[in-house]
């Protein structure tokens, strides 16, 4: 699958990576819930720095579409709502 | 439904958003295009901002560790002087001014990992408006408005969300430096202001003031003795006999030098 982290462009990530992706994403969840910000921050460093270990950057020039969109990696929680608002976040 | 698939669903949802106004789906890649080549322009603006930025912070920082050399040099200065007081209010001075210096590093810093992301980022998106330039050009060419239509939905969401993140990030790195720009500010009006020059430079001419007191005073000290061992050694005389001809008694220093003269002129006669 193709994943697109904000800010730093897209990877390929093997599918078999998707439970274990789960489970990090299902912690920042968790964080964003409790409003604990420091684990959500821990959450997001850790979900982004497996799928940066795991992935292969994909070509520059590539117009594919991404399956699964993550957070800039110095996203606060508000950040985060933000993103998860209906209007106003992407410019133009 | 977990926040990464919200996340996913909402930002695609909101990059396609722009693209289904056009009647004519080809019409569609011409305004894609164009929006392409404003997003362009406006990242290559973003790096330019940040640019300015950095190199501001990078100004501040040198004048004020330049302010910290000094006030260093100062400080061992006056501790050769034997001055330990002078020492102390310099190195006070000059610790007090490390945490300006260190919050102008972290920002300086933080605005170059947004130079070099946003400069990445524009490098990606030049490499895919070239992409979807070409394959504009072959969708128009080739196919019939019903295939087209697939074709360009496919290459006009992968770019959309590419700008619609580069858009992203543009926008956070100017909400960044801007604010950046208004600390520097604050700084730059301080400094002008003189506020700041308590803490920096107002301090240093003291301490200056009081350093170059310090070494005034050796020279008088200095030349005092070497006066005192003129007069009273061996030097004097032939100092004294030089000017003793063009003007016996006229002048305060010949007077001088005539009393000090008697007992040495019988010698010369």
């Amino acid at each position: 699958m193709i994943v697109r982290i904000l800010g730093e462009g897209q990877l390929t990530v093997d599918d078999a990576l998707s439970t274990e992706l789960n489970e990090l994403d299902a912690k920042l969840q968790a964080a964003l819930n409790a409003g604990d910000e420091k684990a959500f921050r821990r959450a997001l460093a850790g979900l982004l720095s497996r799928v940066r270990a795991a992935g292969t950057p994909i070509a520059a020039d590539s117009l594919e579409a991404s399956d699964v969109i993550l957070p800039y990696s110095e996203a606060s929680m508000d950040d985060v709502r933000a993103l998860l608002t209906d209007d106003g976040l992407i410019p133009g | 439904m977990s926040v990464v698939k919200r996340v996913s669903m909402i930002f695609k949802a909101k990059a396609n958003k722009a693209l289904d106004r056009m009647e004519d789906p080809r019409e569609t890649l011409d305004y894609s295009y164009q929006r392409q080549l404003e997003m362009l322009t406006q990242v290559r603006r973003g790096v330019a901002d940040v640019a300015t930025s950095r190199k501001r912070v990078e100004l501040q920082m040198n004048t004020l560790q330049q302010q910290q050399d000094k006030l260093d040099r100062q400080a061992r200065q006056a501790l050769g002087g034997g001055r330990e007081d002078l020492a102390r209010e310099a190195l006070t001075r000059k610790s007090a001014l490390q945490g300006q210096i260190s919050d102008l590093q972290t920002q300086y810093q933080s605005l170059q990992a947004d130079e070099e992301k946003l400069t990445a980022a524009s490098q990606r998106l030049q490499a895919k408006v070239e992409a979807f330039r070409t394959q504009k050009e072959t969708i128009k060419a080739t196919y019939t408005a019903a295939e087209a239509q697939t074709r360009i939905g496919e290459a006009v969401s992968g770019i959309s969300e590419e700008m619609g993140d580069v858009g992203m990030a543009v926008q956070r790195a100017q909400d960044k430096t801007a604010q950046m720009q208004a600390r520097a500010g604050a700084i730059d009006e301080l400094m002008a202001s003189g506020a700041l020059d308590d803490v920096t430079a107002q301090p240093n001419d003291d301490i200056q003031r009081e350093l170059d007191q310090m070494g005034g005073g050796h020279d008088v000290d200095r030349e005092l003795a070497q006066m005192k061992a003129e007069i009273g050694g061996g030097e004097a005389p032939r100092e004294i006999e030089g000017s003793a001809p063009g003007a016996p008694g006229t002048t305060s220093n010949g007077q001088a030098g005539q009393a000090a003269d008697q007992p040495q002129t019988g010698d010369g006669a």
